[in-house]
């Protein structure tokens, strides 16, 4: 699509110079005068009784100001309890009926612990070097309990409970059904069932999280500076926990160094860090360390999916049953979300009229899982995709061939799929062209030529994997544009970045619904204390929801500005043009009133200013959205296997994706990227690994293989932008997109380079061990021969 | 994440070194590149009471080449000069390659050649390569020094035939002979990190056309350098270069971790074998 | 422990200071010398946030103690272009679009002005070799290598 205006041009991000400077002000850049440092012990063990904790020794270590346990710590603040995960909208309840039970999660742990990692007791210190010396002090007793890790082990009549007084793990269930299954699959040309495992990976931004909180001996009020996705939605949590009234905290996301999901969960840190600071009158940090933040930051992905998909002889989908068991870690502090996201979005882009789908939600002795980049829609993903390969190999079709032929078609948009979204709205896909990414994808990843290459020894094979991506989720986001005496323009969101370019691409957005230029603009984001209302750069919503509030707010100065210039220039405002941020009467372009002269007129001191006018040249917008709008991608990796030594090299990766009106490409293009990476990173090397007694294994960056720049493979990405009807703009989120494909991908093009050898892929990461197992297991099968030098 | 605290010396004679590192009443550590010790006392699975820092040790940065031909690398000598040093890269090739395979430029830079052998992570590639070209280990303690080879000193994960109070002075690599092929082959997870499993390889070849001499050591597969014997000596009677890794794949023992099983480091070392004999007896041959 | 007394250039400036023999490198830079472009990521050595220029090579300054930075040349983001213009790498990292939140930007910076100081005319393996001591979650890294050959082809021009 072309540029139009400002909106669609690939202008250098504004945010640059400073980061590259190492002028970025990040949390730990954040040192208040007298600051002290926390620190945090954490639980050893993945399930056991805490009978005592003793600070005694470590309150005397030197440099140790406090220590706080449990109990202290429920005195003072807490639990942690969010009643909007608690919320099921009402057509949501009459879809699909779910069981949701949402446990609060206490602070610091007082009678128990529950997974590796939980934090059981805090130390404040002059230094964090102190303070890890007096943990050393800290002597807790803990009487072992028995230990659940795996989710499915956990629904077992017998296994250990997490809640003692459930009378089982499930946290969340529901079931969904439309159509006639059970008659598809009877009448059925061709089924094919599997169980499909998305492993645990989680985000691992290289900021880890973090918290600064200082109370102003002025006036008592709390600031609070979070690595944060979501600070108006702390600053509201914060002033329940710790009995503020909202005015008197403010939350600050600064430059925050990467989210993913990640850190638009709240932790127990984020409101102990807070309350040692009310309670010691000093300002108090806390920066997440490595391990930690491996430990006890939200993970993500962990499903099992056994998946049966039934179809004619055409390849016509008939139906598709899935029962899935989601392993939701130690609390389920955010309810549906996640795997209500893996429901609706399990049908992606296919046409699909028999459905039948059960969700168990197992509360398991492991880190808690929460939203990480596509959140619950990889992992539904993986095995709906997975299956389609399965699908075409028993129906002998090409699997792209039987994916284009299963795809909801353009003419058929708007089209709703029988399904209610997580908002409580009938879930009806805006717009799109699956058929047409398709062939883009097909197009772009270029197979034939490399496919060629293929060879006994290192096999060659391609795979795709097509999704939909319901964005822009509400409740709502806020926005608020005024017009400086001076002419700039300052723009305040709700929001927060961490990366993605807001300061850049809502400044195109603002400049253009405003008539001004672009270099004018001030994009501010990221703290309570500029805009009182906000919810945060969450699930692929930012640029949907505050680009649109922005557009509301800044259509409402422009015409304001208007009248009000009209009556400067006493003509009709009908007559005037805005443009490069100053008025022209229309025909007479020489002529130029300033928008900075517009506001400048409003001010108090000019005794000529409009009686009833108020001071400033702004505008507030809340934008609420009818419904998410669907973006949607298909993705195409050709893979080659060495067969001796099982290492998976990534040839050509390809890209055809649907995000609506492209605001910026270049940005747009680099949320694809990184995107697809992370992806890439789950399908190939991160895995997080607990063992039986729930300890982590992969504690470190040495075993938590994120990939780096030689893993990095050929990129292709091309836009097939379908604008949203749904909003002003035209917009679809794009920032999960990238995520959910890989893992789907890459597992099918190593079962097709491996097809000849009888290989299934059930599970990821397909690191060189696990594809070597799969190729002995299938050639032990006797599905196929291979001749190699160890086996 | 912080270390515990610890006491520091960075004396700028080898004596007080030695001095220092002869203290048995309280647990001293050498700090040379601190690329291994660093990250364990930043978890606080190493928490020396004493460092000694090497830095100030003109003696140990020096890396010599002597008039028999011998290659002699000081305690102090970084990973990166394997990479950089015409001498290194000229004469012991292999040496060169296999250093090419140890983490990244930011790693090399700083690690010493020695750090890395007296650590012994039988996964790293030094320790074989050590093996491989028949290195000498000088070994010194206030009271003087003794040398062992390669192949005794290394003796189970993370454990080396230094007593307490020695030191690994320096590393002496005889020269390499100038007909050998030669190859390093490794499979990892990512470039860079450590090897699932890895081999050095040197090939002869005899007046005659075949294999007269053969040498393969595995990183990897064993609590220690593994050298394959049987493999060695079958290819010099004749046999395959795939034999020679099937036999590879009988010997070996390894254990297994979360990044590779134990059958595969088996499976993978034959035929890691067999690629890297393959191509050392091509460079042998001039092929 | 008693603290040591040290010296040290920073950014081409004398600096001294009395540490405590533990205090991690990375810690006195933005700590205590208050420069805190130098990002830390893991603490132990393998995400490259925290990589310096020491004594001309690209170094972890979250696996040295600040005690061995005595008598060294120690350089941070900071440094490479104290005024003005951007240097080539960065200017680089901007136009190729090779940062999303920058976090882990200074320590890509750093491992790459070395590389290409101490070797303008690198082959793309040795860039790559380089680049991958330093881990980035944002971008994916495509355009960090399009910004590692864009900075390599305007310094080797200079040079």
């Amino acid at each position: 699509m072309p540029p139009d205006g400002l909106i669609g041009q690939a202008l250098p991000r504004v945010e640059d110079e400073r980061l590259l400077r190492g002028a970025g002000r990040y949390v730990d850049d954040i040192h208040p005068e007298g600051c002290l440092e926390a620190a945090f012990l954490r639980s050893p063990f993945a399930h056991a009784r805490v009978t005592n904790v003793d600070l005694s020794e470590a309150v005397r270590a030197p440099g140790v100001v406090a220590a706080f346990d449990g109990a202290q710590a429920a005195a003072l603040a807490g639990p942690l309890v969010f009643d909007m995960a608690r919320i099921v909208p009402e057509p949501v309840r009459r879809s699909v009926d779910p069981l949701v039970r949402v446990q609060p999660m206490p602070s610091l742990a007082t009678d128990r612990v529950t997974f590796v990692g939980q934090p059981v007791a805090m130390v404040v210190a002059e230094s964090r070097y102190l303070a890890e010396d007096a943990l050393q002090l800290i002597d807790v007793e803990y009487e072992d309990l028995p230990v659940v890790v795996d989710p499915e082990r956990a629904l077992e009549p017998d296994a250990p409970l997490l809640e003692p007084e459930w009378e089982d793990n499930v946290a969340i269930a529901f079931n969904f059904r439309k159509g006639d299954p059970d008659a598809a699959f009877a009448a059925a040309h061709a089924t094919v069932e599997e169980r499909f495992r998305s492993h645990r990976y989680m985000a691992a931004p290289i900021e880890t999280r973090g918290v600064v909180a200082a109370v102003d001996p002025f006036d008592g009020r709390l600031t609070v500076w979070a690595s944060s996705q979501t600070p108006h939605l702390l600053r509201d949590f914060l002033a329940g926990a710790l009995g503020y009234a909202p005015d008197r905290l403010r939350v600050v996301a600064p430059d925050v160094g990467g989210g993913f999901g990640m850190k638009g969960s709240i932790y127990p840190e984020d409101l102990l860090v807070p309350m040692a600071a009310r309670e010691l009158g000093r300002p108090v940090k806390w920066i997440e360390d490595r391990a930690e933040d491996l430990a006890s930051s939200t993970h993500g992905r962990e499903q099992v999916h056994r998946i049966a998909l039934a179809a004619d002889a055409d390849g016509r989908i008939l139906a598709l049953r899935d029962d899935i068991v989601h392993n939701a870690g130690a609390f389920t502090t955010l309810g549906l979300v996640v795997p209500y996201n893996s429901l609706t979005h399990l049908l992606g882009p296919y046409d699909i009229e028999a459905v039948d789908v059960r969700m168990r939600v197992a509360l398991t002795n492991t880190g808690v899982t929460a939203p990480f980049r596509g959140a619950g829609r990889p992992e539904t993903v993986f095995a709906v995709e997975r299956a389609m390969d399965r699908l075409a190999r028993e129906l002998g079709m090409d699997p792209a061939e039987l994916r284009e032929r299963n795809m909801v078609r353009p003419e058929q948009m708007p089209y709703a799929t029988g399904l209610v979204y997580r908002d409580g709205a009938d879930q009806v896909y805006d717009s799109g062209d699956y058929p047409g990414l398709l062939r883009k994808a097909r197009e772009l990843v270029d197979a034939e030529e490399l496919l060629a290459q293929s060879s006994e020894e290192r096999r060659i094979g391609v795979g795709y994997a097509a999704y939909t991506e319901g964005t822009g989720v509400g409740p709502f986001e806020s926005a608020r544009v005024s017009v400086e005496p001076g002419g700039k323009v300052i723009v305040r969101y709700g929001g927060a970045s961490q990366g993605q370019g807001h300061r850049t691409t809502l400044a195109q957005i603002a400049a253009d619904a405003l008539g001004v230029r672009f270099e004018d603009v001030e994009v501010r984001g990221g703290d309570s204390g500029e805009l009182a209302q906000g919810f945060g750069t969450i699930a692929s919503r930012t640029l949907v929801l505050a680009g649109n509030a922005i557009v509301e707010a800044a259509t409402e100065v422009r015409e304001r500005a208007k009248r009000i210039a009209a009556e400067m220039l006493e003509i009709s405002p009908d007559d005037l043009e805005l443009a490069e941020g100053a008025f022209s009467p229309k025909g007479s372009p020489g002529t130029k009133l300033p928008l900075g002269d517009v506001a400048g007129f409003l001010s108090p001191f000019n005794p000529a200013r409009p009686k009833g006018e108020s001071a400033d040249l702004a505008a507030g917008s809340i934008y609420r959205p009818s419904t998410v709008t669907y973006a949607a991608g298909v993705h195409a990796v050709v893979v080659a296997v060495d067969v001796a030594t099982g290492m998976v090299e990534l040839l050509r990766y390809a890209v055809a994706h649907d995000c609506g009106r492209v605001v910026n490409p270049t940005i747009a293009d680099g949320q694809i990227a990184g995107g697809v990476m992370q992806g890439i990173g789950g399908a190939l090397y991160e895995e997080l690994v607990y063992d039986d007694a729930g300890q982590l294994v992969t504690g470190s960056f040495l075993d938590y293989l994120l990939p780096t720049a030689s893993e990095a493979p050929e990129l292709r990405l091309a836009h097939l932008d379908v604008p949203s009807p749904l909003n002003p703009l035209g917009v679809k989120g794009l920032g999960e997109g990238g995520a959910i494909g890989p893992p789907a991908a890459i597992a099918n093009a190593v079962e097709d380079a491996l097809h000849e050898l009888g290989v299934v892929v059930r599970e990821g990461p397909l690191g060189p061990s696990r594809v070597r197992e799969l190729i002995r297991e299938a050639v032990k099968a006797g599905h196929g021969k291979v001749n190699t030098v160890g086996s | 994440m912080k270390p515990a605290p610890f006491a520091y010396h960075a004396p700028d004679q080898l004596d007080e070194v030695l001095a220092l590192l002869g203290d048995q009443d309280h647990e001293v550590r050498l700090l040379a590149g601190g690329q291994s010790l660093v990250p364990m006392m930043n978890f606080r699975l190493a928490a020396p009471e004493v460092l000694v820092d090497l830095r100030r040790v003109e003696s140990l940065r020096q890396l010599r080449h002597s008039g028999d031909g011998t290659l002699a690398i000081g305690a102090g000598v970084r990973q990166s000069a394997l990479l950089r040093e015409p001498v290194v890269t000229d004469g012991w090739p292999l040496l060169s390659e296999g250093a090419r395979h140890i983490g990244h430029p930011q790693v090399r830079s700083r690690g010493t050649v020695c750090g890395s052998l007296a650590h012994h992570d039988p996964t790293a590639e030094l320790p074989a390569l050590a093996v491989a070209l028949d290195a000498r280990m000088v070994l010194a303690s206030a009271s003087g020094t003794r040398e062992r080879s390669a192949d005794e000193f290394f003796v189970s994960y993370y454990t080396v035939a230094l007593e307490p109070g020695e030191m690994l002075l320096e590393v002496r690599f005889p020269r390499c002979p100038a007909a050998a092929g030669w190859s390093f082959k490794e499979v990892a997870r990512r470039r860079g990190d450590f090897a699932l499993v890895g081999v050095a390889a040197l090939v002869e070849a005899g007046d005659d056309g075949t294999v007269s001499r053969a040498r393969l050591v595995f990183c990897g597969v064993a609590e220690r350098p593994f050298r394959a014997l049987d493999a060695e000596q079958a290819v010099v009677s004749g046999a395959s270069f795939e034999e020679a890794g099937r036999l590879v794949s009988e010997a070996v023992r390894p254990m297994g971790s979360i990044h590779a099983s134990a059958e595969y480091r088996r499976e993978c070392a034959g035929e890691l074998a067999a690629r890297a004999l393959s191509e050392a007896w091509e460079r042998a041959t001039g092929g | 422990m008693a603290e040591v007394d040290i010296r040290l250039t920073l950014n081409g400036e004398e600096r001294s200071a009395s540490v405590e023999p533990r205090l991690l490198l990375s810690d006195f830079i933005r700590h205590h010398m208050r420069l805190t472009g130098t990002h830390v990521g893991c603490e132990h050595g393998v995400c490259g946030a925290c990589t310096v220029i020491v004594d001309g090579e690209p170094q972890r300054s979250c696996l040295m103690f600040a005690v061995q930075a005595d008598g060294a040349s120690v350089e941070t983001i900071e440094g490479v272009a104290p005024n003005g213009e951007l240097g080539p790498v960065q200017q680089a990292f901007h136009e190729a679009h090779g940062m999303q939140c920058g976090f882990c930007t200074p320590g890509f910076v750093m491992s790459l002005t070395a590389l290409l100081r101490n070797s303008p005319d690198a082959d793309d393996d040795e860039l790559l070799d380089s680049l991958s001591g330093n881990l980035c979650r944002c971008t994916g890294y495509v355009n960090i290598i399009e910004a590692a050959r864009l900075a390599r082809e305007r310094m080797n021009g200079a040079a």
